[in-house]
């Protein structure tokens, strides 16, 4: 961790510390504070969902201001901002768990495979499969570690055979990394896991259906550090086949796992770039005062 | 001085320790209130305290024994010829004499030796209250004095108060307990005495109840049967009904008060269902009688079938209306308390709203709807008035809810209506109906309780 690199590539930033930013001295050609249009890269060569100004209100409270961005095939993109920026509404937005909320409202455009899942005629059950979720707080419900991971493949109708739905509940354990831990006990309730292996359970949850992109909602705020470095491992070998928006309050977390880094502020996307970039030389004012810990 | 007024000054003391307390606490630190162990007040009420309390202890005590005091000494100054007299007829004598002290009868009508000692003892209890007077206020001014002298900044006058705060509230708290506590007693000793005339087993299996005991010796065809079976069967049989209407209504009424209905709609329709809860049961029980039997037993006459014009089905469907509110009520704080995460995880994985229900919600609900349901079941078995007005009094063994049934409340109600010889079988009987009933709602409150507890630690 304490290697400092002056150049970085986008791919091999795990070894990279945040505090390297400080060390930079702030440039003169900063975006100033009160410039709110998004700055940066925000779309990419290979989109897996594109979104086009982006508001949401709550009743008559807006909370997210045209926000438009792309999230790139297997790429994790990282959301940070300080609290209440939206960077979590933004999130649920892009697999329409808003709905769930009363009063919630969200236009623009957010294009998946050729359709605007925002649109009232899109069902949002094949959505969901399709675009998974991983929560702040681990809520593995209140079964067997077995029926937690059959729960989604069950109502979704994906297991024929009960063969068929334990090779998913095994394969999903592997790639979320808790066989090993859990395969003797899969009938034990789901609950008296400890915190991390919930989480890890969670994932493997969300994988179970395949979905095609997970969206990670602070996944490691009320974790330990070691079981925070697994569910980080996890992600960057879960990219391989999937795409990954997290949002997370830690910018180390931010600095080791994405590629790419969205900065939120109020309601408006401030700055997206390449994680490198952001962390070591963002061009907004606002950006720069919040990872080198002048706001936030 | 009457004891009302005598407690008002005794209060107006109080106060006035009260003041002399905080002002002495404000005098002894010497305008550095930190000094002092305790807030000012505090001393002010440690005063009070002293100064009242043992006080209207001493009233209470003096009142308690007065009476008896003063009597004995008016009977020992009686005429020898009404002292020997048996107690029962020198009890009507001091009644007499009672009640000419207190005005209530005429002195013309009463013998001139119990006129005198009349007048005797009202004079001693003039005196006894005077000399009560002089003891309480010095008692209370002697002890305030003394706590006054014992305000020092060190003296911990807040923990003294928190004690007696303390001892009041736990006197609180065993009133209603010692109350229970008696009653639960009283009933299981009368109890015990109507099985010295029934043996248990007779009571607890016999299939026969027939609770008519002869009066006289030269009465016929009353001799007494007390097997309770028929009014267990009965008392299930009603509440097996109401529970059937009760708990699928309840149930799905509160699924859809907390997961489908609009906020306004909930806002409206969750306090009009526990309105019903508010329904006088009495009002339930003609509703019962006057409506509900007449129209069970009119449709069951147009399919051809016999049923009485009391039925368990009319009386058990009306009481399932009156524990809707229970059921739906308990079930849906309890489908409330679980954790939105858990809808989040199933939504978040593409379920619909009925998978999510079906499959997450209901059971991580479970164990306290089933807590709701054994509640409303005991408040089932122990309703009356509804069975009263509409299943009968009739101790029938069937189990063909359109029979009239009765059940053990009806039975105990008219086994103590009336005029009743209290030391009968008959009425003796209402009471180990009583402790029966009790036995069964309190381990069904128990299981309940419990279970509902176990499921809160589920998510806290």
């Amino acid at each position: 961790m304490e290697t400092t690199k002056t150049e970085v590539e986008s791919a091999d930033f795990e070894n990279t510390h945040v505090e390297d930013a400080v060390e930079v001295p702030p440039s003169e050609d900063r975006v100033p504070r009160d410039h709110r249009e998004t700055i940066g890269q925000l779309r990419v060569s290979d989109p897996r969902i594109s979104c086009t100004d982006v508001n949401v209100y709550y009743g008559d409270k807006q909370a997210i201001y045209n926000v438009s961005l792309d999230l790139g095939k297997n790429e994790i993109l990282a959301m940070i901002g300080p609290s209440g920026c939206g960077k979590s509404t933004f999130l649920r937005c892009l697999n329409r768990m808003n709905d769930t909320i009363d009063g919630c409202r969200v236009t623009g455009t957010i294009n998946m495979d050729g359709l605007d899942i925002n649109s009232k005629e899109i069902d949002v059950v094949p959505l969901r499969a399709n675009v998974g979720m991983v929560f702040q707080k681990p809520n593995p419900f209140p079964k067997s570690i077995y029926e937690n991971i059959a729960f989604g493949p069950r109502i979704h109708g994906l297991a024929k055979h009960k063969d068929e739905l334990d090779e998913i509940v095994e394969t999903s354990l592997k790639r979320a990394g808790l066989w090993n831990e859990v395969k003797d006990r899969l009938e034990q309730p789901g609950t008296g896991l400890s915190g991390g292996q919930q989480q890890r359970l969670c994932i493997a949850r969300t994988i179970a259906v395949e979905p095609e992109v997970i969206l990670m909602d602070e996944p490691c705020s009320a974790l330990d550090p070691i079981s925070t470095a697994t569910v980080e491992d996890l992600m960057m070998e879960l990219k391989e086949h999937y795409t990954i928006a997290i949002v997370t309050h830690s910018m180390q977390q931010a600095a080791r796992v994405s590629q790419r880094t969205a900065y939120f502020h109020l309601g408006y996307l401030i700055e997206v770039g390449e994680t490198g970039q952001i962390f070591r030389d963002p061009r907004h004012q606002l950006t720069e005062d919040y990872i080198t810990g002048r706001f936030g | 001085m009457n004891t009302l007024t005598f407690a008002g000054v005794l209060l107006v003391l109080s106060a006035i320790a009260y003041h002399l307390g905080r002002r002495r606490a404000y005098t002894v630190a010497g305008g550095e209130l930190r000094k002092l162990h305790s807030l000012p007040s505090y001393y002010g009420l440690y005063t009070a305290i002293w100064c009242g309390l043992p006080a209207l202890v001493l009233i209470g005590f003096w009142l308690a024994f007065e009476n008896t005091l003063v009597t004995a000494m008016v009977v020992s100054d009686l005429p020898e010829a009404l002292r020997s007299l048996p107690s029962e007829r020198l009890n009507l004598v001091l009644n007499d004499l009672r009640n000419l002290a207190e005005g209530n009868i005429g002195p013309e009508s009463v013998d001139p030796a119990i006129q005198a000692a009349a007048a005797h003892y009202n004079q001693l209890l003039q005196i006894s209250h005077w000399a009560m007077a002089v003891v309480v206020l010095s008692v209370a001014m002697i002890l305030g004095w003394y706590a006054l002298t014992k305000v020092k900044p060190h003296q911990r006058a807040r923990n003294a108060v928190e004690v007696v705060i303390k001892a009041f509230l736990i006197l609180c708290a065993s009133v209603a307990i010692l109350t229970t506590l008696g009653i639960v007693l009283s009933v299981l000793f009368e109890s015990l005495r109507f099985f010295t005339s029934v043996p248990p087993m007779e009571f607890l299996f016999g299939t026969v109840w027939s609770p008519q005991t002869a009066l006289r010796a030269d009465q016929v065809g009353s001799s007494g049967a007390f097997g309770a079976v028929p009014l267990f069967a009965g008392t299930m049989l009603i509440s097996a009904i109401a529970l059937l209407v009760a708990v699928p209504i309840g149930l799905l009424s509160a699924i859809y008060l907390s997961e489908y209905a609009h906020k306004k709609v909930r806002t409206i329709a969750k306090p009009l269902l526990e309105i019903l809860a508010g329904i006088p049961t009495v009002v339930y029980g003609f509703f019962a009688a006057l409506t509900v039997a007449p129209f069970v037993r009119d449709l069951g006459r147009s399919m051809g079938l016999e049923v009485s014009s009391e039925s368990a089905l009319a009386a058990g469907v009306v009481m399932g209306i009156m524990i809707i509110p229970f059921v739906s009520s308990l079930s849906d704080d309890v489908i409330n308390a679980v954790p939105q995460s858990l809808r989040d995880g199933a939504y978040g994985l593409g379920a619909t709203q009925a998978e999510t229900i079906r499959k997450v919600i209901f059971p991580a609900a479970l164990p306290g709807i089933v807590g709701g349901i054994l509640l409303a079941a005991s408040r089932a078995i122990g309703e009356t008035m509804i069975v009263v007005m509409a299943a009968g009094l009739s101790a029938n063994l069937t189990a063909n809810p359109l029979e009239a049934v009765t059940t053990v409340t009806v039975q105990i109600v008219t086994l103590l209506t009336g005029d009743q010889e209290f030391d009968s079988p008959k009425t003796l009987a209402a009471f180990a109906l009583g402790l029966a009933l009790f036995a069964v709602t309190l381990v069904l409150n128990v299981i309940a309780l419990h279970v509902v507890r176990k499921y809160r630690e589920q998510y806290e």
